[in-house]
Formats: C-alpha cells, structure tokens, sequence
C-alpha cells in the first residue's frame, strides 16, 4: 500500500514564496492564532512534511511540541529570510541531551 | 530498597524468584536496545546536524537572492511568476522499524510537467535574473532539505524512545531488581527462622516425652 503525501511549508509570505515555484503547497500566515490553525488543519489533511519558519514555530512551541512524537507528519524547522533563529540546532541539540544526557557534539 | 509487603511464605518466595529471573532478563534485553539504538542515534544526528548546517547556510543564499528579486520586480509580478509551479512533489512515507522505534522512511516523488529542462515555472518576459538564481539555488537546496526532514524526524523519535528506554533499564537495575532480591533473602530468612524454631519445639517435646516416660 503506498500512501502519497504532500509537503507543506508555512511561514511569512516573503520566505515562502520561492518553495510555491517548486511544488511545495505554501501556507502564508501571519500571526500565531492563523499559524496554529493552518498547521493543525494541514496535519490532518495528509500532509507528510511541513516546514515551517523558525519565526513562526516560535510563536506556536506547544503546537510543533505536539507533533513531536507522531511519526507523521514530520514538522521541520527552517529559518526564513531574517536569518536563522537557531530554534532548528537547539532541538538537535535538546534530542542530544535527551538521549545521551549531555550533549556530546 | 524497601522490602516488598508480602507474606513469607514458600510459595510468595518461589513466585518472587520466578519475578526475579524475569526481571533481570528484561532488565539484560533493555540494556542490549538502549545500546543499540544509542549507537545507531549517534550515527543518525552527526548526520542530522551536518545536514541542517548546510541546508540552514544555503537556504539563506537563497532567501538572500530572492530578497534582491523581490526588491527589482513588483510583488504582483512575482507571485505570478511562481503562482503555477510545474514542479509537484509528493512524498511516499513507509515506517520502518529501528529498535521497535517507527520511524519514517520517505521516498520523495518529484514530477517535472512540460518541458523538461526548464526548471522556472513562468517565462523570462517580465522577471529578473535574481528570482532566476533564488529558484534554482532552491532546487537545489531540495533534495538535501528533503533528507533533513527525513533524519530529524527519525531522530527525534529515536531519543524519545531511548529516553524511555533508560527510564525502564534504570527502574529495573535500581528499583525492582534490588527490591526482589532484598524481599527474597527476608522470606528465606523468614522461612529458616521458622523452621530452626520448629526444630527447636520438636527437640524440647521429645525432651518431655522422655522424660515423662
């Protein structure tokens, strides 16, 4: 059985616009109430990845917490055209501690 | 430790044993995943992180063009120029299992319609050559961004599941293993208490029937 999902990226329009030219389905939002809604409605909605901006992911913590532990969808960080806000490293480097106890890279 | 709140009685002592093998090979299988997976953990976020340093390094080279694009063209221009992608990508996600941890194994579909060759979704008219760059240093960003995604899920599951892991290794190792064993060597005591007791009371009746006859 092979189940086919779609990739998302959501964030401020002006990061997201080049990831529409490549066939990733962009959700622009803007404040945190809309970026909450549309991550938890593209959740169900058989998305298997979804990027998502570190400025925004920033204002949901609990939201992305969420998705944490389910194997699908995958929400990945990645930082939009202000620059990275390292939110992406420090999880790998949370994961690290969590599992190791001290971080070791 | 605390001792158990049990009887001391042979059968509690032969169930406790029983409790007590079983336990510690638990205990031996737990340690053998928690290795595992740690090993395999380690091999996975080296590769997490290498990854996620490229990808956050040339996304910004590209964030950074398309920057400059939208500063020549007008906005209106812009969103219509990606408005219809002709690239569409679809990802098939299959679990696979790494130490009972199901963590997804995704094989990206990417389909090219039209022509192939080009990968801009709109003609050179009316756009510049910067949005020309920013897309395509974003093509090709994708397949390593598409890996990232791939490895960071898989890691973030895996240290959850090792974190649990250790939790039950340690409980086990530091909690119920100690607390049986402490409770079996009570009822053995216990029980050859009791039993030099009734020794005893035997030894010193036969004493008084002696005597009496």
């Amino acid at each position: 059985m092979i189940y086919m999902y779609k990739v998302a990226v959501v964030g401020d329009k002006d990061s997201i616009l080049g990831f529409k030219a490549l066939g990733i389905d962009a959700f622009p939002v803007i404040d945190k109430d809309e970026a909450r809604r549309i991550v938890d409605t593209i959740a169900r909605d058989n998305y298997g990845i979804i990027f998502i901006t570190e400025q925004m992911a920033s204002l949901i913590p609990e939201t992305i917490e969420r998705y944490n532990i389910e194997t699908i969808p995958a929400v990945i960080l990645i930082p939009s055209n202000q620059g990275t806000l390292n939110i992406g490293m420090d999880r790998i480097n949370k994961n690290v501690e969590k599992a190791v106890g001290t971080n070791i890279l | 430790m605390a001792k158990l709140n049990v009887k001391p009685t042979r059968m509690e002592l032969t169930t406790l044993r029983r409790r007590l093998v079983t336990a510690k090979r638990g205990h031996k299988l737990l340690k053998d995943k928690q290795d595992e997976l740690m090993r395999r953990f380690i091999e996975m976020i080296r590769k997490n992180k290498s990854l996620r340093e490229d990808v956050e390094k040339e996304l910004h080279g590209s964030f950074q063009e398309f920057l400059l694009a939208s500063a020549v063209m007008s906005p209106e221009i812009l969103e219509q120029a990606v408005a219809y992608p002709k690239e569409s990508i679809s990802v098939d996600i299959k679990k696979k299992n790494i130490m009972s941890v199901n963590v997804p194994a995704m094989n990206f579909i990417r389909k090219l319609e039209g022509d192939e060759g080009s990968i801009y979704p709109y003609g050179f008219a009316q756009t510049s050559s910067e949005l020309d760059d920013a897309i395509s240093k974003l093509y090709d960003i994708l397949p390593k961004l598409l890996s990232l995604a791939e490895i960071e899920k898989a890691t973030q599951l895996m240290a959850d599941e090792i974190e649990k892991t250790r939790r039950r290794v340690n409980a086990l190792e530091y909690r119920t293993i100690p607390d049986l064993e402490e409770t079996i060597r009570y009822i053995r005591m216990k029980l050859d208490e009791s039993e030099r007791s009734s020794i005893t009371r035997l030894m010193k009746v036969k004493d008084i029937i002696h005597k009496e006859a």
